[in-house]
């Protein structure tokens, strides 16, 4: 599947992640900036990575800001971004 | 293993059994000399026996608001003086400059009991030539009289100094309070000098002898108020630090130590302060009035003085212009010295507490405690009076959210040891109170309440099924900090933090 | 016995840091919000975050979500997502008879109940019938900063205005053996307030405080509480009361006062929420 439009979810607060998903014409790009990079920075991706990969979401460029997100958050917040990037205007 | 710029025959830290150094050195200056004012720093630099290689100390009461240890670095600087060891009881952000000296091997050894801020960082990433020493705010005293450490020049920023030396921080523009920190560096330094903002002609009432003091240098000012003590400090709005510390004080309560006589001290930071806001109602309600409260002074323990709720203060530090006008005013608020304070060497005021609360960025499964480093291995603080107190009092309580954002609190292992799991025995979080099992008197008294107590394990299995194990900080090999017990022995050494 | 509800606490629906957590403060139950705490163009990313949330972590309180109003465009899409999570309540804004019905129809199946806000002039009136209306609608709350906009009056601290209101809704709920619980105190900083307006709700009949911050369920729980002295006081009736049972006496005397059925049956009440809150071992009574 693929996106229709850029979407994004979440916000910039604590404990909260910002998604941003593009969709593209490249293979599918996780760009992650993280207050906790160097404790959960491979995690964050992973639990990305799964969201698209339930979706079959392929050519996506998703750009992650996270304040501290818990999976659950990043989660709602991935799946959030791909719901309101697939509906059509 | 030979660690550039610490002693080679150190000792490993084995147990809280403090290890006392066998001979001491005692203070024996006595410089009545009625000429030790001069008109600048330069031209007192001008006068003094630089060289390279010697130690230079400060002390931190005017805290991030300090000028002095920049405005002296700077001048020294200047007169191409290298390989300098800046033996200062702690460091904070204000002094970013020194980073510079660091960089073209001006100072190449630090001494502190907390370091935050660039200097910190630059330390972390190994750019320090020789080593960081971490002490505690009584060992620092023990590395003094012990020998471990020669002061050469003691730079003393000074709020009132008359024309003898006597040195007063309760009085000024810069009024700090107590100057605790201060006083080893007096008496023992080779040479002693008092930068001061208002030089007088005569002092009564001060923490500092004229007679340790050897040149007394004015300048236009020697710090910047707003940096050295807040205007109130408030306890937290926060919901999660308010019921930490409600939790607190049900444990100091229910400890079977509170009763009339006991004794505190508590922290200025967020669920700290908060403590003594439930324990005053709490002493209140069941009339316990306690002996005294110590350590760094803040309005709130002031307003429990003056409630009568304790006796007394002893104040090796003041945190904010309360505390300055109650040691001014209040004879029961009594400033000490940090030996008198912490020093094992000395009758401490810390082998007399009941209770102490205090913070941690990291703690494991032995309850031992990090503050020295944040949990990525970058120094953001130290022990100050941490391990010293630990040690100390019969109740070492620990205060913290179990996590912070994605941040957690309790490790497998710690990235540093400040403070021995032996002397912690209470982690208070907002999920769960955890008593080290050491401790069997606290867990049965706790055992007739309703006070949610845990094992370490549980709190941390709660954590780990909500942030998940978090990944292991890789750091290098050079060793970048000593961190010393409050007996000098190295209970852990800080490795290199590696480029992100 | 029913659920003990001395306070329940308002979580905005799209804040992470204060739905993941809102069980550490000793609130009785939670209330997930989506209506008026999240913003028109952030209702499905609520919707989602609160529903990750409650399938990721056991939560210990009582869980109720307030969803949008039957006459919004979310009412649909939150009652669609809510039906398959592991909630006790939802909470129904704006209630009236239909709204519940049209609840009602689609909780069918479902374990989940219904707990009504009461916040218009009508809904006041028409509370009795509003409760009536199913057997799944458990209780109510009273929602005092809508109802004065409806009432066209300002909503003081002493909350004189909303009197009327008050009694009418204990009353109706009490005839039909539901709970009733009080509309939050809104100056989070007034501890003082709190307590008084909590103290006040209590004496009136309610079971239980809304709260809009952490800070203020320390305060309610206490309010709602038996107190220390009313739970030695029953203890002491309840003992008196074995006595005479045994001694074969019906009517017996506490400090030269009669004690009936209806205080021995508040003695009762008392020592069972005493002893689910902890207050009182099993062992106290014998």
């Amino acid at each position: 599947m693929r996106l229709t439009k850029p979407a994004k979810a979440g916000t910039y607060e604590s404990n909260d992640i910002y998604i941003m998903i593009y969709p593209t014409e490249e293979d599918t790009f996780i760009e992650i900036e993280s207050i906790v990079s160097e404790l959960y920075g491979k995690h964050i991706r992973q639990v990305i990575e799964a969201v698209l990969k339930e979706h079959n979401l392929t050519n996506v460029y998703v750009k992650a800001i996270d304040k501290g997100a818990l999976d659950y958050a990043i989660r709602s917040r991935m799946l959030t971004a791909i719901k309101r990037g697939l509906e059509h205007e | 293993m030979k660690i550039n710029g610490y002693k080679e025959n150190f000792e490993l830290f084995t147990s809280v059994d403090l290890h006392k150094t066998s001979k001491l050195i005692y203070p024996n200056k006595n410089n009545l000399s009625k000429d030790k004012y001069r008109d600048s720093l330069d031209k007192l630099l001008d006068e003094l026996p630089l060289k390279d290689g010697m130690t230079i100390s400060f002390h931190h009461h005017l805290r991030n608001g300090d000028y002095v240890l920049n405005m002296v670095m700077e001048k020294i600087a200047q007169r191409n003086i290298h390989d300098i060891t800046i033996f200062a009881s702690s460091l904070f952000p204000c002094h970013k400059p020194i980073v510079d000296l660091i960089e073209k091997g001006i100072v190449t050894r630090i001494y502190a009991a907390y370091i935050s801020g660039p200097v910190a960082e630059a330390i972390s990433f190994g750019k320090l030539e020789k080593v960081c020493v971490m002490h505690t705010h009584g060992g620092r005293v023990r590395l003094v009289e012990s020998g471990d450490v020669k002061i050469d020049l003691a730079f003393i920023a000074s709020p009132t100094c008359d024309k003898l030396g006597n040195i007063s921080g309760k009085h000024g523009k810069s009024a700090c309070g107590s100057l605790g920190y201060a006083v080893t560096d007096a008496q023992y330094a080779e040479i002693a000098v008092a930068i001061t903002d208002n030089y007088v002609d005569h002092i009564d009432e001060y923490e500092i002898e004229g007679r340790y003091i050897d040149y007394i240098v004015s300048v236009p000012s020697i710090g910047d108020p707003k940096g050295i003590v807040s205007g109130t400090t408030q306890i937290t709005r926060n919901p999660i630090g308010l019921k930490i510390a409600r939790l607190a004080a049900d444990v100091i309560r229910y400890s079977g130590y509170f009763r009339n006589g006991f004794s505190f001290q508590t922290g200025a930071g967020g669920a700290s302060l908060a403590v003594s806001y439930y324990l005053k109602q709490i002493m209140r309600e069941h009339q316990i009035k306690g002996s005294f409260a110590s350590g760094g002074i803040t309005g709130y323990i002031v307003e429990m003085l003056e409630a009568g709720l304790f006796d007394k203060l002893y104040d090796v530090q003041c945190f904010d212009l309360e505390a300055v006008r109650s040691i001014r005013e209040n004879k029961n608020h009594i400033a000490i010295s940090a030996s008198k304070y912490a020093n094992i060497n000395d009758d401490a005021i810390v082998n007399d507490l009941d209770f102490v609360i205090l913070g941690a960025t990291e703690i494991d499964l032995d309850f031992n405690v990090n503050v020295t480093t944040s949990s990525t291995g970058i120094i953001m603080g130290g022990s100050g009076g941490h391990a010293d107190t630990a040690s100390g009092s019969k109740v070492t309580i620990i205060v913290s959210p179990l996590f912070n954002a994605r941040i957690p609190l309790i490790k497998e292992r710690v990235l540093c040891r400040t403070t021995p799991g032996e002397s912690v025995d209470v982690l208070v979080t907002e999920r769960g109170i955890a008593v080290n099992p050491k401790r069997t008197d606290l867990l049965e008294n706790f055992k007739r309440t309703n006070l949610p107590i845990v094992s370490i394990e549980e709190l941390k299995e709660i954590t780990d099924k909500y942030l998940g194990v978090p990944e292991e900080i890789a750091l290098g090999d050079k060793v970048v900090a000593v961190i010393e017990y409050r007996d000098g022995t190295v209970i852990d050494m800080l490795r290199q933090k590696l480029n992100r | 016995m029913n659920r003990i509800r001395r306070s329940m606490l308002f979580i905005p629906g799209n804040n992470p840091g204060m739905v993941q957590n809102g069980d550490v403060f000793d609130s009785d139950a939670l209330i997930f919000d989506l209506e008026d705490s999240v913003a028109l163009e952030e209702k499905d990313a609520a919707r989602e975050l609160v529903k990750q949330a409650l399938e990721t972590f056991e939560f210990n309180a009582e869980l109720i979500v307030r969803l949008s109003p039957l006459d919004s465009p979310f009412f649909e899409a939150d009652i669609e997502a809510l039906k398959k999570l592991p909630i006790n309540m939802i909470l129904l804004p704006k209630a009236s008879v239909e709204g519940v019905k049209v609840l009602e129809k689609q909780l069918r199946g479902t374990n989940i109940n219904i707990m009504v806000l009461i916040e218009s002039a009508l809904g006041v009136e028409k509370v009795f019938d509003i409760l009536s209306t199913s057997e799944r609608c458990l209780g109510l709350m009273l929602g005092g900063e809508d109802l004065c906009v409806d009432l066209n009056c300002k909503r003081t601290k002493s909350g004189q205005e909303l009197l009327y209101a008050r009694m009418r809704v204990v009353n109706a709920a009490k005839a039909l053996n539901k709970f009733c619980i009080d509309t939050p105190f809104t100056d989070v900083n007034d501890e003082e307030g709190l307590q008084k307006d909590a103290e006040f709700a209590k004496a009136l009949g309610f079971d239980g405080k809304a709260a809009i911050n952490p800070r203020q369920i320390i305060t309610i729980n206490k309010v709602f509480s038996p107190s220390e002295h009313d739970i030695k006081h029953s203890l002491r009736i309840l003992e008196a009361r074995d006595i005479a049972t045994k001694e074969g006496k019906g009517v017996f005397a506490i400090d030269g006062k009669m004690v009936d059925l209806p205080i021995i049956k508040r003695a009762e009440y008392i020592i069972e929420v005493a002893k689910k809150l902890k207050l009182v071992s099993d062992n106290d009574e014998d």
